[in-house]
């Protein structure tokens, strides 16, 4: 853990809505992408002359394009539901954390350009110039929202705060202001295929060494396909699972899920990454992108249904735009979800007994479960409604004796993000993601102390990675956080391979015969 | 960004990663261990060579179960685990190490 020059959040006993400090965070910002990164993306390379101009006018199409954007500018009453929600707010006390200041930063530029009191009157109305001041606000508290939604929760009229945040990175990108992480970042994943830049040979290998060490551990030979065809499954799951610990062990708990049920199944070179930061950017075009390549992987390999592995956001845009991104998908089976989550696979395969768990090879561990933000808010699983809660949940009480819940208001529909969702799990923005995690640290430190927890599992990419990160700022250890997939892996019992199936079988032949 | 290595100055990126790869020599490497305040041992230097030659062959860092499975085999068991090589790099193995290795950083969700 590196050492910090500012002020870890102390951990209380409940939350509290911190006294507000006026620009305590006015210093953060993330770096700004460079031209290499910018124009790839089919953005400008740097800010363009007439920057307000361009601006306004993508202001205008968006607003116009998105209906939803225009009702969630027009409709806000200022009630202040939403004030204490964000853990932003929460974490680094700065007012304009506060969902309904950092919509207003787009707000006021929408009244002044877009309705007739702004135009005519706009000191009466808060109508605000697009001028080069609020644009860094923009930049700097724009990168302060992990469009986790938890704000639209509470918000009598559901404004999403994260549509507004999309949309202004969105212009920002536009003008030539885009962000170098998520830019780069989409850059690799349009042209490598994932968001590592992980070319094939050094995917093949990573999976070759983790079917060594698999059939190592257990004596059973798990496969990991690559660009293999004509299998009934295609797996997308975020490159973070082929590099990342503990992401990789639940990429093994998926392989051995896939092996004990018997369906073929394979990964693709060409798509090897389910993360679509065009999203993070609001960028339809370069979300579009990205949902191709996995069409276009399906296609070429002729699978018959779509996976998708444990990466929240990837979820979002899977479940909610992939069909209208990349459909139709009527090549694929029509019997299965498209797509499906790897927790609904998995899930499917337990509710049919078709899974054999020793549940006491978890029992080192105390488990909770940290709701990823997209999944909770911005999609479902399974057939019912809050099948997204209960289906993780179904999962770790089948492979785990140990299992308590955090908090109520710090679960399901009320999760806190990781704090570095939404675009933002970059280094340069390490004190936000610090301060961020303190609402979900305290709920953590609850269990911890009410309930003996020891870890935390999680179904995103972005979550794992965050939460080895910051756990240690806040005295727990980097470890402490888990794949649900890897809990799987512990305790799913494998079936040996062929020969030792012909030994049980034998063995129960006699047995039926001495009977 | 720039770093200075015997008179010579080396363009980096703006969190300190080298621009030109091409450009790398272990003495950059140790000086930008050292303006990070902490110096390079040979136990490091096991570490970044074989990121090296990873990249080498396979143009990207190797995935952290690859690497401490690598330095199991070289250094022995108790070195191949995540816990050693975030001792050795606190900023965490793969980022730090790729830094002083003069390698890109490793980006997505990691």
């Amino acid at each position: 853990m590196a050492k910090v020059d500012y002020e870890i959040p102390e951990l209380k006993e409940y939350p509290v809505i911190p006294k507000l400090k006026k620009d305590a965070m006015a210093h953060s910002a993330p770096y700004v992408a460079k031209e290499k990164f910018q124009t790839p993306l089919g953005y400008a390379g740097e800010l363009v002359d007439n920057w307000q101009e361009v601006a306004i006018a993508k202001m205008g199409e968006l607003t116009n394009k998105y209906r939803s954007l225009s009702v969630f500018l027009d409709s806000c009453v200022k009630c202040g539901a939403c004030t204490d929600k964000c853990h932003y707010y929460l974490g680094t006390t700065d007012p304009k954390n506060m969902p309904v200041a950092r919509q207003d930063l787009f707000r006021n530029v929408y009244r002044r350009y877009f309705t007739l009191a702004g135009k005519l009157v706009p000191k009466l109305v808060g109508a605000q110039d697009l001028t080069e001041e609020v644009l860094d606000d923009w930049y700097t508290y724009f990168h302060q929202c992990s469009q986790c939604r938890r704000c639209s929760v509470y918000c009598p009229y559901g404004i999403d705060t994260a549509e507004i945040s999309m949309a202004a990175r969105e212009v920002m990108a536009t003008v030539g202001k885009g962000q170098k992480y998520c830019n780069e970042i989409i850059g690799k994943a349009q042209t490598l295929g994932n968001n590592l830049g992980l070319p094939e040979p050094a995917l093949a290998d990573t999976l070759e060494g983790l079917e060594e060490d698999v059939e190592e551990e257990t004596g059973v030979a798990v496969k990991f396909p690559l660009d293999k065809k004509g299998c009934d499954v295609l797996l997308i799951t975020p490159s973070a699972d082929f590099f990342a610990e503990p992401h990789v062990d639940g990429l093994i708990g998926y392989a051995k899920v896939f092996h004990e049920s018997g369906v073929s199944w394979t990964m693709s070179s060409y798509a090897s990454e389910a993360a679509n930061f065009g999203m993070f950017i609001g960028s339809y075009e370069n979300m579009r992108k990205l949902a191709l390549r996995i069409r276009e992987a399906a296609i070429e390999l002729g699978c018959k249904r779509i996976v998708f592995g444990e990466c929240g956001h990837a979820w979002r845009v899977a479940y909610s735009f992939l069909n209208t991104l990349a459909g139709p998908f009527d090549f694929l089976d029509p019997a299965y979800p498209v797509p499906q989550h790897i927790c609904e696979f998995t899930h499917d395969l337990i509710s049919k007994d078709k899974l054999n768990f020793d549940k006491s090879e978890n029992d080192h561990m105390t488990l909770t479960f940290h709701d990823s933000c997209n999944v909770a808010r911005a999609s479902r699983m399974g057939d019912e409604a809050g099948g997204q809660f209960t289906l993780p949940r179904d999962i770790i009480n089948a492979t785990c004796n140990n299992f308590y819940d955090m908090p109520k208001h710090a679960i399901k529909e009320g999760t806190y993000c990781c704090g570095g969702g939404g675009g933002l799990l970059t280094d340069d923005l390490m004190e936000l993601r610090v301060k961020g995690a303190l609402p979900r640290m305290e709920a953590l430190k609850n269990v911890t102390e009410n309930n003996g927890v020891t870890h935390m599992a999680a179904i995103c990419a972005i979550c794992k990675s965050q939460f080895s990160k910051v756990l240690p700022y806040y005295g727990f250890e980097m470890d402490q956080i888990v794949s649900v997939h890897q809990l799987v892996s512990n305790a799913i019992i494998l079936t040996k391979d062929e020969d030792s199936v012909t030994d049980n079988e034998a063995e129960a032949d006699d047995a039926v015969a001495v009977a | 960004m720039a770093i200075e290595v015997d008179g010579q100055s080396y363009e980096t990126d703006e969190e300190g990663y080298l621009e030109d790869l091409n450009q790398w020599r272990p003495e950059l490497g140790s000086a930008m261990a050292m303006a990070d305040g902490a110096p390079l041992d040979e136990n490091h230097w096991e570490v970044i060579n074989f990121l090296r030659e990873y990249y080498e062959e396979y143009q990207i860092a190797p995935a952290v179960r690859v690497l401490t499975k690598a330095i199991g085999k070289k250094l022995g068991k108790d070195k191949g685990t995540s816990k050693y090589l975030y001792e050795l790099f606190p900023y965490g193995p793969a980022k730090q190490a790729c830094k002083y290795a003069g390698l890109p950083k490793p980006t997505g969700c990691v």
